[in-house]
């Protein structure tokens, strides 16, 4: 017997002595794209979920609407953590194209599902195979032609159900959920499942250690994708106007807005609508009007990526000069250009911060889960309309588009800022009106809205210079003390705006920064750096301009690291503008390869960094 | 007493049906050039909303940016105005009024902000049929930025700096046609009686109304043999008939011959009167719109008048299904819904 093979002998009877493996491990189902599939990876993780299992899922697809290979991963973690599993546990292979890759990729002594079509490429004998019949099962199944190649994908769902332990009660639960309790498709699908369930307790033998098994988990939860949850938090936000241009991974953002605004904003007996949304003709037009409807007085928003922010750069520089409220999610994808549309980045911090000609800086929120994309969607509207200013949130590809298993959305909790507007009567009894005058000091004025019926209601909005009534002035003086008042309402802005996150440990001497999507890597990381008996303070930033606790987060500990996940450490740049002095005590920690952060490269590199 | 009834009749004749003066639409002075066609159609705007009485706090003014985008400073102050960006007025103009739709929208545009830089987005607000008054005050040349050729420059036509165009112009009604705009106007600056009929009957028509104006350019383009020129549009424009705008509750009875005149009836219950001059014309027609405008342009004839109508297409608004009450005067009850519908939206997350 060679070397290597004993050795991998010894790995599988190391595996398997360790017993069964309960609720710990990562799954990757390998489909074609447009094959189907999401309807059998959506019934396997809703039905794992019900179970009480901490799941998460992410698809990572090709740009490429059918024939390119795809990967659906669900993680189920008895910890909860949520983050990306470097290692994969188990393969359900289902396209010959990627076929051996995909088995390279396993970990050692993993288990690999595939259709017996397939011949089993390379010598990877550490790992147990089981064949499935998928043709045989299907031909058994006889479903409907038409319907034949979409129903395939269930093959695996029953033979994973199987082998696994998920309840096939709760993939029946799943797939009424997806079908919306019409029981024809969920009939269908299931004879499928449940045959193919049979076929593989009667013909295979257990012979791998994962189990999944059901949790008693005391707390309420919901698995959710960041757009719909972003999309919920606008509509609870009020919402009133927002247009859009087709773009991943944004779209999906819009998609649940026409999805949902239907039926939660119709009067009249459910047909006529208090909102409005267009699908503009580029992103031009789509910012446009949105500024145009937050001129007007409505609660206003658009959503992109990366090369749509490119393409606002114009009218956010005008709404930000004009200080007109708008809301503009940037679902981040990888740049720089069209870049790689369906991976995941955080690359458009220090473009949106700064976006626009001449001297700009812009609010920014960054949302970190599920549950902030919803509060931080009402709360942009509040704030742009409070500061009369565009206000970016940043998510990406992977918080956007993929299942996070959530605490419930919560209801907003402060009824809504409308912020500086003068009606009729206030008019009347002011006598008197200029647009940019700073009556308060903080930097934000007043404004009318188009449409008020006072003579003294009028003004002249503009991107040009203005003096305080907005008439056009080319004066130095006026020129100066508009934008220094325009400095002072950003420095008033942080008021507003959601605090940083703290999280501390005993006897930390290092402190960890991060933003957005990386949070449960993040988290993660800290448990493993706990066990090797690294103690970490974690800042999480959900906004920009920072705030005063960040600064004190940094000078309070001797090292800091700046995680993140763009190449140039955009984060740790705006800090070390902000706190020259700390400068060189901040450390980035940042990888941007399109794939979200596991929390094993971030222990890893972050020990590496320590000379651990 | 004899002073009172003098001043009581004076003051009636000196104000509209709202009570309002002429110079409650009056605008800043002015800062284009002396003798600009812009003032021109500036005065008329405002004369035709002073004559319709129209609330001067219920219009916006947009505009792109170029000389014809600044000049919505020199017309009524009173109401709120809009100098955006260079060919996004469209967009503007979109979001303000879809979510007001008490609002009537002015816009004022040159060639180069609808016909070069904004052709995008101004083809797109004829497809979405915004209500609003789309001024393009074509002088086929660039003013601010000193005297560049627009896309509407004749093929040929010589510029001091520049040379000789060597591209044929975009035709502003035509392109407008081709999007199915359903108010389709040309006019002259140096015909103020047409231009202001024009821009009566575009305030009443519920959808996007297109007037394409020669606003000749004093400073960079008035040279005899420039179609966009003074001495060039009083030598060749050609209306195609005598328009004469009459509100809802003129009672005005004039005797025409039969078949001199056609009457439209606009969206409000007002009225357009077109009587015929040198040919038969009906504006209803969209393929001999079109015609016209080939032919005229073959002839080098300035044809001006209403080119073409069509009051059945549907507005922005109608198409979106909106409720009566302008968005933006919705309160929070209508804005934000219950925390019951969040509890059922959830459930179907768990």
């Amino acid at each position: 017997m060679a070397e290597t093979t004993v050795a991998i002998e010894e790995s599988r009877q190391a595996t398997i002595d360790r017993g069964p493996i309960y609720n710990d491990f990562s799954m990757v189902v390998a489909t074609i794209n447009g094959s189907g599939s999401q309807t059998s990876n959506m019934a396997i993780i809703r039905a794992l979920f019900r179970m009480g299992i901490p799941v998460s899922g992410k698809n990572l697809f090709p740009s490429n609407i059918q024939g390119l290979p795809t990967w659906f991963t669900i993680r189920v973690s008895s910890d909860g953590f949520t983050a990306r599993r470097e290692t994969t546990e188990i393969l359900v292979a289902m396209n010959i194209t990627t076929f051996a890759e995909d088995i390279e990729n396993l970990a050692p002594g993993g288990v690999c599902f595939y259709s017996d079509d397939f011949s089993v490429p390379g010598n990877r004998e550490d790992i147990t195979y089981y064949p499935m019949p998928v043709r045989k099962l299907i031909k058994k199944a006889d479903p409907p032609k038409a319907l034949r190649d979409y129903i395939t994908n269930m093959v695996y769902v029953g033979v994973l159900s199987e082998m696994l332990g998920i309840e096939i009660e709760e993939i029946r639960r799943a797939l009424e959920t997806h079908f919306q309790f019409n029981q024809k498709p969920v009939d269908l699908n299931m004879s499928v499942i449940e045959l193919a369930a049979d076929w593989a307790k009667e013909n295979y033998e257990k012979s791998d250690p994962y189990f999944v098994r059901r949790e008693q988990n005391p707390r309420d939860r919901i698995l959710m994708d960041g757009n719909t949850a972003s999309a919920l938090g606008a509509i609870y936000g009020g919402v009133t106007f927002a247009a859009w241009y087709p773009i991943t991974p944004a779209s999906s953002l819009a998609d649940a807005l026409e999805e949902y605004l239907p039926q939660l904003r119709c009067q009249d007996g459910g047909c006529k609508a208090t909102y409005s949304i267009i699908q503009a003709e580029d992103e031009l037009a789509a910012v446009g009007m949105a500024v145009g409807a937050g001129w007007s007085g409505a609660r206003a928003m658009t959503s992109t990526s990366g090369p749509g922010i490119a393409l606002m750069a114009e009218f956010v520089g005008l709404a930000f000069q004009a200080e007109i409220p708008i809301v503009i999610w940037d679902v981040q994808r990888m740049g720089p250009s069209t870049g790689l549309p369906t991976r995941t980045s955080q690359g458009d911090l220090l473009f949106v911060r700064f976006l626009g000609a001449g001297d700009t800086q812009h609010v920014v929120l960054l949302p970190g889960n599920i549950n902030e994309c919803f509060e931080f969607g009402w709360k942009a509207f509040d704030i742009a309309e409070r500061l009369q200013t565009p206000i970016f949130v940043l998510t990406d590809l992977d918080l956007g588009m993929n299942l996070w298993m959530s605490d419930p959305l919560e209801f907003p909790d402060q009824p809504m800022d409308r912020g500086k507007i003068l009606t009729e009567e206030d008019l009347e009894r002011l006598g008197e009106f200029a647009r940019y005058r700073d009556v308060d000091g903080d930097g934000i004025t007043y404004r009318t809205l188009p449409g008020t019926e006072h003579p003294l209601a009028a003004y002249f909005t503009r991107g040009t210079g203005h003096d305080e009534n907005a008439v056009y002035s080319e004066c130095p003086e006026h020129w100066e003390a508009n934008m220094e008042r325009l400095w002072r309402k950003h420095e008033t802005a942080k008021q507003y705006l959601p605090s940083p996150v703290i999280e501390t440990m005993e006897n930390a001497q290092i402190g960890l920064i991060a933003y957005g999507s990386t949070d449960p890597a993040v988290q993660e990381a800290r448990a493993r750096l706990l066990e090797e008996d690294l103690s970490t303070d974690y800042l999480r930033i959900t906004a920009l301009p920072f705030a005063d606790e960040i600064k004190e987060f940094v000078r309070n500990h001797e090292r800091v690291y700046v995680i993140e996940m763009n190449h140039s450490g955009q984060m740790r740049q705006l800090l070390q503008l902000e706190i020259p002095d700390q400068a060189l005590k901040l450390q980035s920690i940042r990888k941007d390869n399109g794939l979200p952060l596991s929390a094993r490269w971030i222990a890893t590199t972050l020990l590496e960094a320590e000379g651990e | 007493m004899s002073t009172e009834v003098k001043n009581s009749s004076r003051r009636a004749s000196k104000t509209n049906l709202i009570g309002l003066s002429r110079a409650d639409y009056k605008g800043m002075p002015t800062t284009l050039c002396q003798g600009c066609g812009h003032n021109s159609i500036s005065s008329q705007i405002m004369a035709a909303c002073y004559e319709n009485s129209i609330q001067p706090e219920k219009i916006i003014k947009v505009s792109g940016i170029g000389c014809s985008s600044k000049s919505p400073t020199y017309f009524m102050s009173r109401s709120h105005g809009f100098n955006s960006l260079h060919g996004r007025m469209p967009s503007i103009a979109t979001g303000a009024v879809v979510v007001n739709r008490e609002l009537t929208a002015i816009g004022v545009s040159g060639d180069g902000d609808t016909a070069s830089i904004g052709i995008g987005q101004f083809i797109h607000l004829l497809r979405r049929n915004l209500p609003m008054v789309y001024i393009v005050e074509n002088n086929g040349v660039y003013g601010l930025t000193k005297g560049q050729f627009s896309a509407t420059a004749d093929k040929g036509q010589v510029l001091k700096k520049i040379g000789e165009n060597p591209f044929l112009p975009v035709d502003v009604c035509m392109e407008a046609l081709v999007a199915n705009c359903g108010f389709v106007a040309r006019s002259f600056a140096g015909d103020p009686k047409q231009v202001k009929e024009l821009i009566k009957a575009a305030l009443s028509f519920k959808g996007t109304a297109v007037l394409d104006i020669i606003s000749p350019c004093v400073t960079f383009n008035n040279r005899g043999e420039s179609t966009k020129s003074y001495a060039w549009g009083k030598e060749h424009a050609d209306p195609i008939h005598d328009v004469t705008y009459v509100q809802s509750f003129d009672e005005i009875e004039v005797e025409y011959g039969p078949g001199q005149t056609t009457k439209v009836e606009m969206h409000d219950g007002s009225s357009l009167r077109l009587q015929k001059l040198k040919r038969d014309y009906d504006p209803c027609n969209r393929e001999h719109a079109m015609l016209l405008l080939e032919e005229t342009r073959a002839r080098k004839i300035l044809v001006t008048g209403l080119i073409y109508i069509n009051k059945d297409q549907p507005s922005l608004q109608e198409v979106e299904d909106l409720v009566d009450t302008p968005l933006t005067k919705l309160q929070e009850k209508d804005l934000r819904p219950s925390p019951e519908s969040l509890m059922e939206i959830l459930e179907d997350y768990r």
